[in-house]
């Protein structure tokens, strides 16, 4: 190689690979200015994070994306020319000419233009409101034409095909299609049964899937409006994002004799040297053992690889492994090794639940012994551990199922990350094994950003973060460090902690608690937990003394902010059973502060936009009428829902509605780590849906059964049986020790159910604790909750008779006006808020 | 408090010291603007911004959580939580972000806004 001292490098592409050659070399130079490095980039900004593209949806901004800032260049002396392609290389001279005509010579190019969204030649493509999804503009497009589409579709149900189809529903569009010309999704990373599994799941999110499906032209006049199929259907859509693959940018090498490949690519050898050995290609652009990496840790590999030799080192190449886990879309999707060897040569499990949408397989040498690939959809919780499994061949436990099911015993197979050699490659965008990254855990970068910072562990797809997060815990752990989730800058505690001192203690307002515990005057997360604590332990109101300003905006005013800034108003109606009478009251109160009415979700009647001013006037109405507030706005109990039951329903076994009633009388205002929910039905018909709530009750023919730890929301999850056929006593008694276990023990903000996927040794654990009393600590939380249902008081009563606390109700503190800026519209003879601006 | 102008600072009154909550904010209309009021009474300070929170043009920051970020005194908005330093409205976990600021002057109970 040439030993110049002053290298000359130009490199074509300031794309992710383009950069992160640049980022290698500079890291690689023995002394300052030993290279000198020009930087080509068409596209007009400094090189972004492609893989995180879709994040632009969701708010992050070209800089958030943006890889290094235009200074770091002119730090390191690279000379970077931006919206400049390079049009043609002149071999012999060794030099290359811009777009704008500046002439450049080089010792060594590399070649990284990546490649281009691959469009098929399908009549019509040109049409107004087709895309592609590669940059930053493509983004900017779609954003802005989806703003008048009602129906788009994505040609593509690949990787990232789903992804932007994905992106398609957030940004609001009503109908959001994906087809796909082969029978099944992403066809290269899963099989059929995961596809038929995730094609479920996707329907689930709302979009609609085609598979099999030609599409043969794309109709409409100039602009977009519709899709015709070869089996003779259509579409109406007004747009349409073309994701159907890539097609590597090779032009400027095929103009400049190099070789490349007739379906696409610059082919290098596996010192990514092309048939110039002064001309290197990298990344999504260049063709090695025959094929196109489209993945961005090989691009980066082959940067390292590439900065390497220039450094004058040995650097070969090798086939990379593939293995994927689909981001972003809502459910998990993961194949790694090989996920589609069969018998006879290996032998394959499988595991397959259609209810819960989980589809694994494994497939496992024909000796058993160690692990080739397989694919995980609908929980790739397991991803990273198969992974390092397969990659490092490790030997595989007894029963090879163990891997895909759990090992019953509650370890993870082959136990955990820690079991792991110190070469296991953990994060493969940056090639950081486990040994360098326990090695910078030891010498105290003990978080995950300081990890980021000290060895890029994690920065470039992510997908290593749940791993680091566990190496770091594991080693901490290791060092005999007491491993604890402290709150925030404020307290070195974590919430069980601070709870055990504030109770020791004595303490009753969150002054004396950061004197005492903490340092500084709080902040945001340290200042609603402190509130939360107090009002779980002593049920004091929670806006007297200091505590009004310490609670989450909804608890500070009792009532759910709502966009525009107005207020919602929710009284309890106990297990959803209301009077005539009290339905006129919320009507006419209604009526009178101009309020929009709708039946929730939970079983009772929420009235909204109401003006802070006017929250005490509507309560003191309510209250009148022998209404309570319904602490829709704390975490604290919500709703215990009720069937009707044995008094109406003719398969009704016990009286559901009163039970629910006494269950929602006694846990009412009941503060907790976050809310809580309940129901009750009158038999196993379930018309409560008791099991998807913190815990629900079910009648039998000879008493209730208990469920707890269900959750709706996001990750649904069904509530597991506590205990069976007990009494009504029993049964509250068993809720009494559940809340108070759950109160005193989990982390802030975490629901009954993510609390017991976390905790060791699960429900078998928490029944103990429960049902046998393994901690002897029974009487005693029953003993607790009873004071706390003894000093339950309604808070809005408190506030409608307390001068001073009322008076904090107000939008202005010098003139009696409501807020001008809250601004309604009508609809369907009712307000609504006008839209975020 | 970062005023940086050149014009004179025209005081107003806009309330009484209990009026806004220790640690807490209240809003007063002053010339046709909403303003924020805070009183950090544990630190002794007094601040003053916009009402509007930046991000979605919402009216709410005096309702806002206070608090301090290593010591930069910061509200947080009740909405999707951006924070901000009040002494000089800037972004804190959003860096496009950023509310006006204002000088506050307290003399005898009564709190002074310069606008
Ligand atoms: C009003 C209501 C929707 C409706 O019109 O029906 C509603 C409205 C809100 N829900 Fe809900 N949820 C409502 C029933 C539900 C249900 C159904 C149920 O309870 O049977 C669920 C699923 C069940 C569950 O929680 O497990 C539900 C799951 C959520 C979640 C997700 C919780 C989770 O564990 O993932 C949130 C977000 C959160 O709490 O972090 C949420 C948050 C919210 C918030 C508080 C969001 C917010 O902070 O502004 C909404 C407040 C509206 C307001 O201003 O009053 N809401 N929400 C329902 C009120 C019921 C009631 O009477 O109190
Ligand atoms: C939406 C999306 C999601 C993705 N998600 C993942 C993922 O989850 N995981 C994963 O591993 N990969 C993912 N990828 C793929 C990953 O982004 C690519 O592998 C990576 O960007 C390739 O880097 P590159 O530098 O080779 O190409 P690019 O990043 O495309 O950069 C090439 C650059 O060269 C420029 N260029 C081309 N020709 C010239 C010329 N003649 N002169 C000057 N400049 C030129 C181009 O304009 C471009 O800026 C995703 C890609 C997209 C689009
Ligand atoms: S669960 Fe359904 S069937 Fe059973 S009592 Fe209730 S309403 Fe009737
Ligand atoms: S409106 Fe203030 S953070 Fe969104």
């Amino acid at each position: 190689m040439n030993t110049n001292l002053n290298k000359r490098i130009v490199v074509v592409g300031n794309g992710m690979v383009g950069y992160k050659f640049c980022e290698k070399l500079m890291a690689k130079q023995k002394n300052k200015g030993e290279y000198s490095i020009a930087v080509f980039g068409e596209e007009p900004r400094v090189a972004y994070d492609r893989v995180h593209l879709s994040a632009y949806f969701e708010g992050k901004s070209a800089e958030d994306l943006t890889l290094a800032p235009m200074e770091w260049y002119q730090e390191q002396g690279i000379t970077l020319y931006l919206s400049d392609p390079v049009v043609a290389i002149d071999r012999e001279a060794k030099t290359v000419r811009s777009h704008h005509g500046l002439i450049v010579p080089y010792d060594y190019l590399i070649l990284s233009t990546g490649s281009g969204a691959f469009v098929p030649p399908i009549p019509g493509v040109e049409k107004e409101g087709v895309f592609v999804y590669r940059t930053i503009e493509d983004l900017e497009l779609i954003q802005h034409h989806a703003k008048n589409a009602r129906k788009g579709a994505v040609l593509g149900g690949g990787l990232l095909g789903l992804e932007a189809a994905k992106a398609l529903l957030d940004l609001g569009l009503q109908e959001a299609h994906v087809v796909e010309f082969a029978p099944r999704l992403m066809p290269r990373q899963i099989d059929e049964a995961g596809s038929d599994i995730l094609k479920t799941q996707l329907e689930s999110l709302g979009l609609q899937i085609h598979l099999s499906k030609a599409t043969k032209a794309i109709t409409g006049s100039t602009a977009i409006a519709g899709m015709q199929f070869g089996d003779g259907t259509h579409l109406d859509i007004d747009m349409l994002v073309i994701s159907a693959g890539i097609r590597p940018r090779d032009e400027l090498a095929k103009l400049a004799g190099l070789q490349t490949h007739p379906r696409g690519g610059i082919v290098v050898n596996d010192s990514l040297q092309t048939s110039d050995p002064a001309i290197f290609a990298i990344g999504e652009c260049a063709l090695v053992h025959q094929m196109i990496y489209g993945l961005i840790a090989p691009g980066y590999e082959m940067a390292e690889v590439v900065a390497t030799q220039l450094a004058g080192g040995k650097k070969t190449f090798q086939p990379y492994d593939m293995s994927t886990k689909l981001k972003l879309i809502g459910t998990d999707v993961a194949s790694f090794g090989d996920p589609f060897l069969a018998e006879p040569e290996c032998k394959t499990v499988r595991y397959e639940n259609k209810a819960k949408g989980v589809y694994k397989r494994v497939n496992i040498s024909s000796d058993g012994s160690t692990l080739l690939g397989g694919i995980l959809v609908g929980d790739a919780s397991q991803y990273n551990m198969l992974l390092q499994t397969t990659k490092n061949k490790s030997i595989l436990p007894p029963d090879p199922e163990d891997l895909i099911l759990g090992s019953r015993g509650g370890e993870e197979p082959g136990g955990g990350v820690m079991s792991l050699p110190a070469d296991a490659l953990i994060c493969s965008c940056e090639a950081v094994t486990k040994g360098m990254i326990c090695e910078q855990v030891q010498q105290g970068c003990t978080s995950v950003d300081a990890l980021k910072k000290s060895c890029k562990a994690g920065t470039g797809c992510g997908g290593c973060v749940p791993m680091v997060k566990d190496l770091i815990q594991g080693v901490l752990k290791q060092q005999g460090v007491y491993v604890r989730n402290v709150v925030c800058e404020h307290f070195e505690h974590s919430r069980q902690e601070l709870l055990d001192l504030i109770k020791m203690n004595q303490i009753k307002t969150f002054g004396a608690t950061i004197d005492l515990f903490g340092k500084g005057h709080g902040c945001e997360v340290c200042k609603p937990l402190v509130g939360s604590l107090l009002a779980s332990l002593w049920n004091e109101n929670i806006l007297t003394s200091d505590r009004a300003t310490i609670q989450d905006s909804n608890d500070r005013f009792l009532a759910n902010i709502q966009k525009g800034g107005s207020y919602s108003v929710v009284p309890r109606i106990p297990g959803g059973e209301i009077t005539p009478e009290k339905l006129i009251v919320i009507g006419q109160v209604a009526q009178k502060y101009g309020l929009y009415t709708k039946i929730t979700g939970g079983q009772r009647i929420d009235m909204f936009g109401a003006h802070v001013g006017d929250l005490p006037h509507i309560w003191e109405e309510l209250i009148g009428a022998g209404f309570e507030s319904g602490h829709a706005y704390g975490k604290s109990l919500r709703t215990v829902k009720s069937c009707v039951g044995s008094t109406w329903c003719r398969f009704g076994v016990q009286d559901s509605v009163s039970f629910a009633i006494e269950v929602e009388e006694r846990y009412k205002g009941l503060r907790s780590p976050h809310k809580l929910k309940s129901a009750v039905s009158g038999c196993v018909r379930e018309c409560a849906e008791a099991q998807s709530k913190d815990f629900g009750i079910i009648a039998t023919e000879k008493g209730w059964n208990l469920y707890v730890c269900g959750n709706g929301g996001s990750k649904p999850q069904h509530a597991q049986l506590l205990a069976s056929d007990v009494d009504k006593q029993t049964c509250l008694r068993l809720i009494d020790r559940f809340l108070m276990f759950y109160i005193l023990t989990a982390d802030p903000l975490t629901r009954t159910a993510t609390w017991l996927n976390k905790m060791e040794g699960g429900m078998e654990y928490l029944r103990a604790v429960v049902v046998d009393d393994l901690l002897e600590m029974g009487t005693q939380w029953e003993e607790e909750m009873q004071r706390l249902v003894d000093a339950f008081h309604c808070e809005w009563k408190e506030v409608v008779e307390n001068p001073s606390l009322r008076k904090r109700f107000t939008h202005f503190v010098n003139v009696p006006e409501k807020d001008p800026s809250i601004i309604f519209e009508e609809m369907r003879g009712q307000i609504k808020v006008k839209d975020w601006a | 408090m970062n005023h940086v102008s050149n014009e004179p600072i025209n005081w107003h009154l806009a309330c009484t010291v209990e009026d806004v909550p220790a640690e807490g904010g209240a809003c007063a209309y002053i010339q046709g603007r909403q303003i924020a009021i805070f009183n950090l009474a544990r630190r002794g300070e007094w601040y003053a911004t916009d009402n509007q929170c930046p991000h979605r043009q919402q009216m709410a920051l005096a309702r806002g959580m206070t608090g301090c970020e290593n010591e930069e005194p910061k509200v947080a908005c009740p909405f999707h939580k951006k924070t901000f330093s009040l002494r000089t409205g800037q972004g804190l976990n959003d860096e496009n972000c950023r509310i006006d600021t204002f000088p506050v002057h307290i003399r005898e109970d009564k709190v002074y806004i310069g606008l």
